[in-house]
């Protein structure tokens, strides 16, 4: 019988468990199969975690309710869990196994893909080069997002992270003629709310048609929430490798897939590590953000930007601190700038972009992107100390070039951070107002910059050679 | 064959358990399934075989074919190696990439490590001849591998015997034979490749005491906490500490024969960062890339978490294999605790009894394991030769916390610690080594190379003492600022400063100041001792720090790291000797 049947079916439960169903083992279950469970009328899918010669252990993708041993059927499929991939699932919207949500037909498969996907070569990698567009300021200027990259955003409840997530959505892409860019977009157990909000931007923008959508809402089954993330980037790997196309992905949130990974891991009674959390969630992780890269002899390119709330806005928390452990970098929102009425209410002292120095200059974004970017960053520290300085001794005892600073802060964060939701800027807009910024300090300040590269882009000297 | 050839009983992520093998040992390999995935047994209970696979297991059926193949995991060592990019099984990934065409490691590849098609140019050691006796870790002959690597052929080392045929100079494969010896009357063919138990350390006659430092070009490591040839180091830091660049940078410059650097669970984007830097940049000594003295390991993060290990045992067998010629190597793992956390995983599987925070007991003798493989020797065989291996292993404690369990099994066993600090690295001070917290138990070993450069034993005495007693200071200064304190105290803040920004901090990304030959890291600290003891007395005579600070020789001191060691002494030094003499004459006399 054995290997002849791919569908093979039994009744034998022996014990439920959470999401856990206990089976007794019939002949050639192959580990990580895919298997559905009937109730009665309905049907949930599952997959084999263990499997030994008395037992298979069985995680359901969805409740449990309702399962009777002896009466409910288990039916093992032969074969993993695949998702059908087409590149026509561009402007359409899916659930985290790949099914279509939106109404609309099912896609016509070019080809059914395991969603775990398979290790990059590590020798056939090149570093990541070339930059991201997302038209916002403090990314480009200050965090740029590289063609490969995984970025997270660390944020915290209450904050605007959705928000730039759509903006970002809306917004991105690349330089160059004939470079097709793509973003897919996974949103995990996101609220009713949530969920309304990111279905009525991505029908209402343009950008749906070069746009795929994967949603599991807070109601989603456990394995659900769990699988999306893997099923949007194996969309995304067939269209970056198999279509030369540039795609970014934005996880949101990853926070609920962590909390996901929690609960099937105190289901199968693992020895839980750091607070919980299961030992292997570095590696699980990691399977996921490292599917990122790019390689030689291919045109396309995977970039992830992964979003999470951080529990307490404590970045040591195992998500965020793990999760900066694989990321090459992080760009971290902060409550006291959306307080002060900053969107995006990035830090810029917390946040970081390890790959931004290969990606920017000339050929690039443009030939001051590093010394605009230094400078700022450097003044706007000096401008900080100076702030926590003025709070204690009062700006009455400040030096006018140190007010010059706490002026140039303001501005900074007004002009240069602060954007409209809508509001769209290049990379030459954003470094011009880098400079509009900087031009508040006196040139004699603005010692990372070369005096060629002064002459050139300070307002003073581009107002007078009527450039 | 029965006993060596089993069925698969349970299958459970990458543990698999066998029934039927009764004829198998520990940490033997075996083919699991009817693709032939590597597996490493890690147990026997009662007729079970524990099997920890190397590869993914998905699809994986109860009842599949498990067979023994009599070895334990072992490297293969020869010609070949240098250049090669390894997984932790030692397949070669470029070679796979060529191979299947595809851009992702499929399970179930086979490939040999050493490539079988190179003929390597080869010639004999005429020190050798037919009817000599020869022993284990005797130089057979020599392969020019690279420019920059001699490949030495030695005798493996469980032959022994005497010498029946030997192979005359010219084109070999690994797989040729280049030498019959004979041994009780039988004959064996000795190759120019050998295999060797990864897990078991390579023989050598007798361990002795490191005598040399290892000059790794970053000078809070050679001046401050220096660290020997045949040492053991570890690197603990959070994530955003500068981890990584430190472990590149030490295997790019260390004045190393052969650099070996594990990529275990580590960044995609990295290794390839690493890899291409290597190939790029020049050996600062020899003026040939990098690339031409290095072996790389490449098992990131994604890739099965159960060949981290290996990985790891990997890159130390290699690294004995060329100490055993002769050479200095240094090996970097980055990074321990992911290895760590794999033993995490496989234990739990097992249903072991976990020990701290659910690792198992057995973290530290593993950790053990791997440490005291490092270390100098006087190697087997003829002629008489010195080799060493040192090793750098990173440690990524979660939270950035070093009371965690990895970070605390580690430190027993290495001789130095390079803590990197967070806040340091938040004030962009990098290489991010906290001066407080780290330290090196090589000082003996290494003062007479360092005294015989410098005044090395008293200046950097001082230079600790300063910045401790910056720390102490740094706690009234926050609560009194910095005006109340005594002008001595001022100027040990000052002094402090400049041993920090002037000396410690080093830019990895700066061409000249990335490898800092010790000469130079010497003078600059002459030169900021040189200022102290000048400044001491300025202010003895009652004149204020702050004048002192204005002083053009101070400037001069701060841009000394920007020049060559070669623009130091012919002009950059003498200079700045003179100012001194003129400006502190001027303030002392005036």
């Amino acid at each position: 019988m054995e290997g002849l049947l791919t569908v093979r079916s039994t009744r034998s439960i022996i014990g439920v468990r959470g999401s856990l169903l206990f089976v007794k083992a019939i002949g050639g279950i192959k580990y990580g199969e895919l298997v559905e469970v009937s109730l009665d009328g309905t049907s949930v899918l599952g997959q084999v975690i263990d499997v030994s010669k008395d037992v298979a252990v069985v995680q359901v993708f969805g409740g449990t309710a309702g399962i009777t041993p002896g009466r409910t059927v288990v039916k093992f499929y032969g074969d993993t869990i695949r998702i059908p991939v087409s590149s026509d699932m561009l402007g359409r919207i899916f659930d985290g196994l790949g099914r279509p949500i939106d109404g609309g037909p099912p896609i016509v498969p070019e080809d059914y893909l395991e969603i775990h996907g398979a290790p990059l070569n590590p020798a056939l990698r090149v570093p990541p080069s070339e930059p991201i567009e997302t038209g916002i300021s403090v990314i480009d200027g200050l965090l740029t997002l590289v063609r490969g990259q995984k970025l997270p955003i660390f944020s915290g409840s209450g904050l605007p992270h959705n928000r730039i997530a759509m903006q970002i959505v809306r917004q991105a892409s690349v330089r160059g003629s004939g470079e097709s860019f793509v973003v897919v977009f996974g949103a995990i157990g996101v609220t009713y709310e949530e969920v309304a909000y990111f279905l009525k931007e991505l029908r209402s923008m343009g950008a749906l048609d070069r746009t795929i959508a994967f949603i599991a809402p807070a109601s989603a089954s456990t394995v659900e929430k769990l699988a999306l993330p893997r099923t949007a980037l194996t969309a995304a790997e067939f269209l970056a490798w198999d279509y030369d196309t540039h795609v970014l992905t934005i996880l949101t949130d990853m926070t609920n897939y962590c909390e996901a990974l929690r609960e099937l891991s105190a289901a199968r009674e693992e020895v839980p590590g750091r607070r919980g959390y299961p030992g292997y969630m570095y590696t699980d992780l990691a399977t996921i953000y490292e599917r990122a890269g790019r390689v030689s002899g291919r045109k396309g390119s995977m970039t992830i930007m992964p979003i999470l709330t951080m529990p307490d806005d404590d970045i040591t928390h195992p998500i965020p601190d793990l999760t900066g452990y694989i990321t090459e970098g992080q760009i971290v929102l902060s409550r006291d700038m959306w307080r002060k009425g900053i969107y995006p209410p990035v830090d810029v002292f917390l946040s970081l972009s390890r790959l931004m120095k290969e990606g920017i200059g000339s050929g690039k974004t443009r030939e001051d992107h590093r010394e605009v970017f230094s400078q700022l960053i450097s003044a706007y520290a000096e401008a900080q100390y100076l702030r926590e300085l003025s709070a204690i001794v009062g700006t009455e005892s400040l030096t006018p070039r140190d007010r010059k600073y706490l002026e140039f802060a303001d501005l900074f964060e007004r002009r240069f951070i602060n954007q409209g939701e809508y509001e769209r800027r290049s990379f030459e807009k954003t470094l011009d107002i880098g400079w509009e910024v900087l031009s508040v300090l006196p040139e004699e300040e603005l010692k990372q910059i070369s005096p060629q590269t002064l002459r050139k882009y300070y307002p003073k000297y581009r107002a007078s050679s009527g450039g | 064959m029965s006993g060596s050839v089993g069925r698969i009983y349970r299958v459970a992520g990458p543990l698999v358990v066998a029934e039927g093998l009764s004829k198998v040992m520990m940490y033997e390999v075996v083919r699991v399934g009817n693709e032939g995935l590597i597996g490493e047994v890690i147990a026997i209970r009662g007729g079970r075989v524990y099997i920890q696979v190397y590869e993914e297991t998905s699809g994986l059926t109860v009842g599949e074919r498990v067979e023994a193949t009599g070895r334990p995991l072992s490297a293969e060592l020869g010609p070949g190696l240098i250049g090669s990019i390894y997984d932790g099984l030692q397949r070669p990934e470029k070679e796979i990439g060529l191979r299947t065409g595809s851009i992702f490691i499929k399970r179930g590849t086979r490939l040999p490590p050493l490539n079988r098609d190179v003929k390597w140019g080869y010639t004999r050691n005429r020190e050798v001849g037919v009817g000599d006796k020869v022993g284990p870790g005797d130089i057979l002959g020599y392969v020019r591998e690279t420019p920059l690597v001699e490949h030495r052929i030695m005798v493996p080392p469980d032959v022994s015997g005497y010498v029946k045929w030997l192979a005359d100079d010219g084109e070999y494969t690994v797989e040729d034979t280049i030498a019959i010896v004979t041994s009780e009357g039988r004959d064996i063919e000795v190759k120019m490749y050998q295999l060797w138990p990864i897990r078991k350390s390579r023989p050598y006659q007798e361990k002795l005491n490191p005598v040399k430092p290892l000059i790794t070009g970053i000078r809070v490591i050679d001046y401050m906490f220096p660290i020997a040839k045949g040492g053991k180091a570890a690197i603990p830091g959070g994530f955003g500490t500068g981890k990584t660049v430190a472990l590149q940078e030490i295997t790019k410059w260390s004045d190393a024969d052969i650099a070996i650097y594990v990529g275990c669970g580590e960044r995609g984007n990295e290794m390839s960062d690493a890899l291409t830097s290597f190939m790029k940049l020049n050996d600062p000594r020899r003026g040939r890339p990098m690339m031409e003295r290095s072996v790389f390991i490449a098992n990131t993060s994604n890739m099965p978490v159960a060949a981290r290990e290996t990985s790891v045992f990997l890159g130390v067998t290699i690294g004995e294999y060329f100490r055993d010629m002769g050479y200095d190597v240094v090996m970097v793992a980055d990074s321990t605790s992911r290895w760590a956390e794999a033993m995490r995983e496989i234990s739990g599987r097992m249903e072991e009894m976990p020990g701290e925070e659910g690792f198992p007991a057995y973290l530290s003798s593993r950790l053990a394991e791997f440490y005291e493989r490092a270390g100098r020797v006087r190697a087997l065989g003829r002629p008489e030769r010195y080799g060493s291996l040192t090793i750098f292993g990173a440690v990524s404690p979660p939270g950035g916390d070093f009371s965690e369990p990895v970070v605390r099994s580690t430190v027993r066993y290495v001789q130095s610690f390079y803590a990197l600090d967070y806040g340091l690295a938040t004030r962009r001070h990098f290489p991010a080594v906290n001066w407080l917290f780290s330290y090196s138990l090589y000082i003996d070993f290494v003062r007479g190379y360092w005294d015989s450069i410098t005044n090395w034993s008293v200046y950097r005495e001082t230079a600790l003492k300063i910045l401790q007693r910056e720390a102490e200071l740094s706690d009234i200064v926050r609560l009194v600022g910095p005006e109340a304190l005594p002008e001595e105290d001022k100027l040990v803040l000052e002094v402090a400063r400049m041993i920090r920004e002037d000396f410690l901090q080093q830019s990895a990304l700066n061409p000249v100041d990335a490898y800092s030959p010790p000469e130079k890291g010497a003078l600059i600290m002459e030169a900021i001792m040189e200022f102290y003891s000048l400044a001491r007395k300025a202010v003895a005579r009652g004149i204020p720090v702050a004048k002192l600070r204005e002083l053009r020789c101070r400037t001069m001191i701060a841009q000394m790291k920007y020049y060559t060691l070669d623009e130091l002494r012919s002009k950059v030094y003498p200079e700045l000797v003179s100012t001194f003499r003129s400006e502190f004459e001027k303030l002392l006399g005036g």
